[in-house]
């Protein structure tokens, strides 16, 4: 296996109403190629800003530190053009509302065959031939007339296949998918990340999967990222952190989701408190206010990553009273 | 049923027409809702689950006396909610409050707290504006917000989580028996839907509310509801309790959204 993206020590600091603030507080990890990791979190924890960075589409005024090396490159110092020739082509997004990823003006057609033409300079015509290809691929019914067809024409599900079409086109190396079923029914989301799946595995592409859906990680990735207060707090292989839970918030996470079969008297567990705003980040852990377990050493630094099982790896220094 | 129920549904439908594609011929016809008929008593919870296009927001909306049935009736505590007077109507409203999904469109941005949360008090005359005040703070505290701090603070203040307490504060300050909870917490994070999970539960224990839980996410109509509806293409295809439709599901669509739910891979 080779090394497709290694993100070492990640740091973004964006400009904020209360001045800089440090939203990515020294990320790591590395996807293989043809891999899948899941990104977990809550609003807030910078898993879309993680994907954001990747894409050097970080807002304007955004400050980052720290090394993106993808497929022998280093992102961070790329320029605005490189950047551009890469988005698109080896690096493809799925974005979680397709109806706004979508351009309701134009013909779904013209949208599949714009990053075709883009990068690989195709004529019109080759391009809508590719298009009507990439239609077939995501197996969107009527492929042929869709072409035509604009976006409003479509349900959530067969837009969806439309943006994974356009993602697609350029056969990228590496598929960010941020929350890209969430807007959809249960049955749809089913059929679109099967489809995920499927493509995935017929094209050796690695797949960033990001949701705040424990389900949904158990079915679709290997490696599973929990992130909190901008920063990855356990990792591993994703049935290990299921049976391991090593680090306090992923316990929480886990209590708080409601399953089937368990008993409604009972009320649902609940982390006490609530996310750190970004401008009053502690300087130690960033969960120690919300945990149970919390000693003074949790708030005078950062947790070290300390493994505590083949390539599993968690920033808690409680952890063996946690798991 | 032996007491009258707090809700009851007879035979209801709603027709939607489509605006007409061709200047000569008229629109066509949606059926959004075909003779769903069920019975929701005082203190319960009858869940709805069902995917887009399925009439639970239809349903929502009939409910709450917000659109006219096209058949069939709706009663609430033995009275044909769509037969009233205008005036009785409007009176009647405060029986029933709904909360939407999404807490950051549902609350007016330059709205106060205070002002928000007191705002269906002014359609009753009766309570003037220093009651409506003390009304407010003592829903807020009911929900968990400090009203004290919170009163006079503006929507972009709060949390998603919060958000969704206000709007619940806003929903029970009628002193309502039913709320219509419409994806109440499909918009949160998880920690933050367990913590309103739990207080829509506790206030039901506390107040006796009734609830008509609409959610797409079976996991969380199990834990809700009493009686569970399944609607599909606007038509109940199957109902029963909860723990009985989702372990031995008797319609395919029932099937077919359980066996949608994702598992993990190494139990595949």
């Amino acid at each position: 296996m080779t090394t497709l993206l290694e993100v070492n020590d990640l740091r973004v600091t964006l400009a904020t109403a209360h001045g800089p603030a440090d939203a990515l507080r020294g990320v790591s990890f590395t996807l293989q190629a043809g891999g899948t990791l899941g990104l977990i979190g809550e609003s807030g924890c910078g898993k879309s800003l993680t994907a954001l960075a990747l894409m050097g589409l970080l807002p304007e005024g955004a400050d980052v530190a720290g090394s993106i090396r993808f497929g022998g490159r280093e992102l961070t110092a790329l320029d605005d053009a490189a950047y551009s020739a890469l988005r698109g082509d080896r690096i493809a997004m799925v974005f979680q509302e397709p109806m706004t990823a979508l351009n309701p003006l134009h013909p779904i057609g013209r949208q599949i065959a714009e990053p075709l033409r883009l990068h690989r300079g195709l004529d019109a015509s080759a391009a809508r031939a590719e298009a009507l290809r990439l239609l077939e691929r995501v197996q969107l019914p009527n492929a042929e007339r869709r072409l035509v067809a604009y976006p409003h024409q479509l349900s959530g599900g067969q837009r969806q296949r439309v943006v994974i079409a356009i993602a697609l086109a350029c056969g990228p190396d590496l598929l960010i998918a941020d929350e890209p079923t969430t807007a959809l029914d249960t049955t749809v989301q089913r059929e679109v990340l099967d489809l995920l799946d499927e493509l995935r595995v017929a094209s050796g592409m690695a797949l960033l999967l990001i949701s705040h859906d424990l389900d949904l990680m158990a079915a679709h990735v290997d490696r599973l990222a929990v992130m909190y207060g901008g920063v990855i707090v356990e990792s591993g292989p994703t049935r290990a952190v299921f049976e391991r839970r090593a680090h306090p918030y992923t316990r929480g996470l886990f209590a708080a989701r409601p399953r089937l079969g368990t008993d409604r008297t009972m009320p649902l567990a609940t982390i006490a408190g609530r996310v750190p705003a970004l401008h009053e980040m502690p300087s130690g852990c960033a969960f120690a206010d919300r945990c149970t377990l919390a000693i003074d050493a949790c708030r005078s630094a950062p947790p070290p990553a300390t493994m505590v099982g083949d390539g599993h790896f968690v920033r808690c220094i409680r952890w063996e009273m946690a798991s | 049923m032996s007491a009258a129920a707090l809700v009851e549904a007879i035979g209801l439908g709603r027709r939607y027409r489509l605006p007409r594609e061709s200047l000569l011929s008229p629109g066509a016809v949606v059926q959004a809702l075909d003779d769903v008929s069920f019975t929701l008593q005082a203190g319960t919870t009858l869940g709805i689950v069902g995917e887009s296009g399925s009439g639970k927001s239809t349903l929502a909306r009939l409910v709450m006396a917000l659109e006219t049935p096209s058949a069939g009736r709706l009663c609430f505590e033995g009275r044909d909610l769509h037969a009233l007077a205008r005036a009785t109507l409007r009176d009647a409203r405060r029986d029933f409050q709904i909360v939407f999904q999404d807490p950051f469109s549902s609350l007016d941005p330059r709205m106060s707290i205070a002002r928000t949360v007191a705002e269906p008090l002014e359609e009753l005359a009766h309570v003037g504006r220093a009651e409506r005040r003390e009304r407010a703070a003592a829903m807020l505290e009911a929900v968990g917000l400090n009203a004290a701090q919170d009163l006079d603070k503006v929507p972009h203040e709060f949390s998603g989580g919060q958000r969704q307490r206000i709007a619940i504060a806003r929903a029970l300050v009628t002193h309502p028996k039913l709320i219509v909870a419409d994806e109440p917490v499909s918009a949160l994070d998880v920690s933050v839907q367990a913590q309103v999970l739990n207080l829509m539960q506790n206030l039901q224990q506390r107040l006796g509310l009734a609830y008509l839980f609409i959610s797409h996410d079976i996991a969380v109509v199990e834990r809700m509801a009493d009686d569970l509806l399944v609607l599909q293409h606007g038509r109940v295809v199957e109902r029963g309790r909860p723990a009985d439709v989702l372990h031995a599901p008797v319609h395919a669509y029932t099937r077919r959204l359980l066996a949608a739910l994702p598992r993990p891979r190494w139990q595949a």
